[in-house]
């Protein structure tokens, strides 16, 4: 890694920082990116199907028309995202070539490699990665992820996923901040992370990127219990735009975030949104279908 | 309350509080503390609004009220110190779209510098922030298109404004938060004296 691209991934890792508090939005196209906008989204996450239709009609799920990217970083201000499929260095490219603010490589979509992921630091652009447990975050990172997320359970609008995703990791930051530095070199064999990486969270206690949550957040109470979990701002897919008043349900996802510590303001956001996304038992989801497990 | 300690406040509803704070606990003789509320606010012997998403933050501050309180106790003389977003919020315009708080006499243009790939960062002299130099990190940052009479120009940079102050409010495209560095920090305390 040379001078410049070391700079570059600071600043990368600094956008992630810009974001913190907030929550970025699956948006389909312009007219919900506004939406989302007004509503006080930090960002938004450009994708053609969100999760749950994904999850619904099936078939191979590809990077989103560069068209449609376009038209929705014309639509807003704030920074646009969008998902290229895990190891396909092409449409990585692509993105980065119409500007995105962030990829997410992402195990929503359809993986076009089932060894590597993407080497990020070869590109100039931000990714945010999804992870199960810290292994996986410090796997990601060690390939040049600015930002991480738990991967949770996409689509589902069940949050226990996302929740067991942050408890594994902040509890294995925890372990590692009280272990002898003797420890760590097994903790890194253990967890298939790489051990300069064990050492900076050990010495830090945290991760050394921003960490969001991700994959079933689908009310206001979702969002604040995974910010009391640790958790640095939330992804919410499916959960808005598939609620029964997706502007409403929007804003009080962003005011729930910001005042995830305040039961008074939580109960206040909470009344009366309507229905929030039909949910799916994770035991009902065959462990062939399971997002989550995608990614190495 | 030991009248020796200055109590600097952070505007904490979105963005790089975490950032502001580490470095303020870094300056002796300061208590920093997270704002959120009006008794926060008025607690605040100077307040930073921090870098992350204006349009965010803006909206945050009218759904909790705080956006009254704010221009008022601005208006009545408290420093602040707007970061990037912080600066945004403080303009009196913004070109294509509505402003904020309107409260200094200056035009910005969001995004001007660019996308994330044209984030960039830079370590110049500026004379008002010290004698050394200061690293000046730039995110999706905005610039100053305009600004009025009143308002003093600390640093240009390829031909744009990136920091100025008006009386009591200082404001910089860049994050110092973002850097080890703390001379704007200490421009910033002084102007709270």
């Amino acid at each position: 890694m040379n001078a410049q691209n070391t700079q570059q991934y600071e600043l990368n890792k600094n956008l992630a920082q810009m974001l913190k508090g907030g929550v970025i939005m699956d948006v389909t196209n312009p007219e919900q990116a506004k939406i989302a906008e007004a509503a006080g989204a930090v960002a938004v996450m450009a994708l053609e199907r969100v999760p749950s239709d994904i999850r619904k009609q099936g078939g191979v799920a590809r990077m989103s028309d560069p068209g449609m990217i376009r038209g929705i970083q014309q639509a807003v201000s704030i920074p646009v995202m969008a998902k290229a499929r895990i190891g396909h260095i092409a449409e990585a490219r692509i993105l980065e070539a119409l500007k995105i603010d962030y990829i997410d490589e992402s195990e929503v979509l359809t993986p076009a490699d089932d060894l590597y992921h993407l080497n990020k630091w070869d590109f100039k652009v931000p990714f945010v990665c999804g992870a199960r447990n810290l292994g996986e975050a410090l796997r990601r990172i060690g390939e040049g992820a600015a930002m991480i997320r738990t991967k949770g359970e996409a689509g589902t609008g069940n949050v226990v996923e996302a929740v067991r995703h942050m408890r594994t990791m902040m509890s294995a930051v925890r372990r590692l901040s009280n272990m002898p530095a003797e420890e760590r070199m097994a903790f890194a064999k253990d967890n298939g992370a790489p051990y300069d990486l064990v050492c900076w969270v050990a010495e830090n206690g945290r991760l050394p990127v921003v960490n969001f949550a991700a994959g079933g957040i689908a009310t206001p109470a979702d969002a604040a219990l995974m910010m009391q979990l640790g958790s640095e701002g939330v992804f919410v897919g499916s959960g808005i735009f598939k609620s029964a008043n997706p502007e409403r349900m929007a804003r009080a996802i962003v005011k729930a975030t910001a005042f995830y510590n305040d039961p008074d303001i939580l109960a206040e956001v909470s009344e009366g949104l309507g229905e929030a996304m039909r949910g799916i038992e994770i035991e009902q989801i065959p462990p062939e279908s399971r997002l989550a497990d995608r990614g190495w | 309350m030991d009248p020796a300690v200055k109590h600097i406040g952070v505007l904490a509803l979105q963005g790089s509080v975490a950032e502001h704070m580490a470095a303020l606990e870094r300056l002796p003789g300061v208590r920093a503390f997270e704002v959120r509320r009006t008794r926060e606010l008025m607690e605040a012997d100077a307040l930073i609004l921090p870098g992350g998403e204006s349009t965010t933050i803006a909206k945050l501050l009218r759904i909790f009220d705080l956006f009254e309180p704010l221009c008022a106790r601005i208006q009545g003389g408290m420093p602040v110190w707007g970061t990037c977003a912080g600066m945004i919020l403080l303009a009196r315009k913004i070109i294509g779209e509505p402003s904020h708080l309107r409260l200094m006499d200056i035009t910005v243009r969001r995004n001007a510098f660019g996308r994330q790939s044209d984030s960039f960062a830079e370590t110049v002299r500026v004379p008002a922030f010290g004698p050394g130099e200061t690293p000046l990190v730039f995110i999706r940052a905005p610039w100053i298109e305009s600004a009025g009479p009143e308002v003093e120009v600390l640093c240009t940079l390829h031909g744009h404004i990136v920091a100025a102050r008006q009386q009591n409010m200082l404001v910089t495209s860049f994050h110092p938060e973002l850097t080890d560095n703390l001379n704007v920090y200490r421009y910033f305390l002084r102007m709270a004296d």
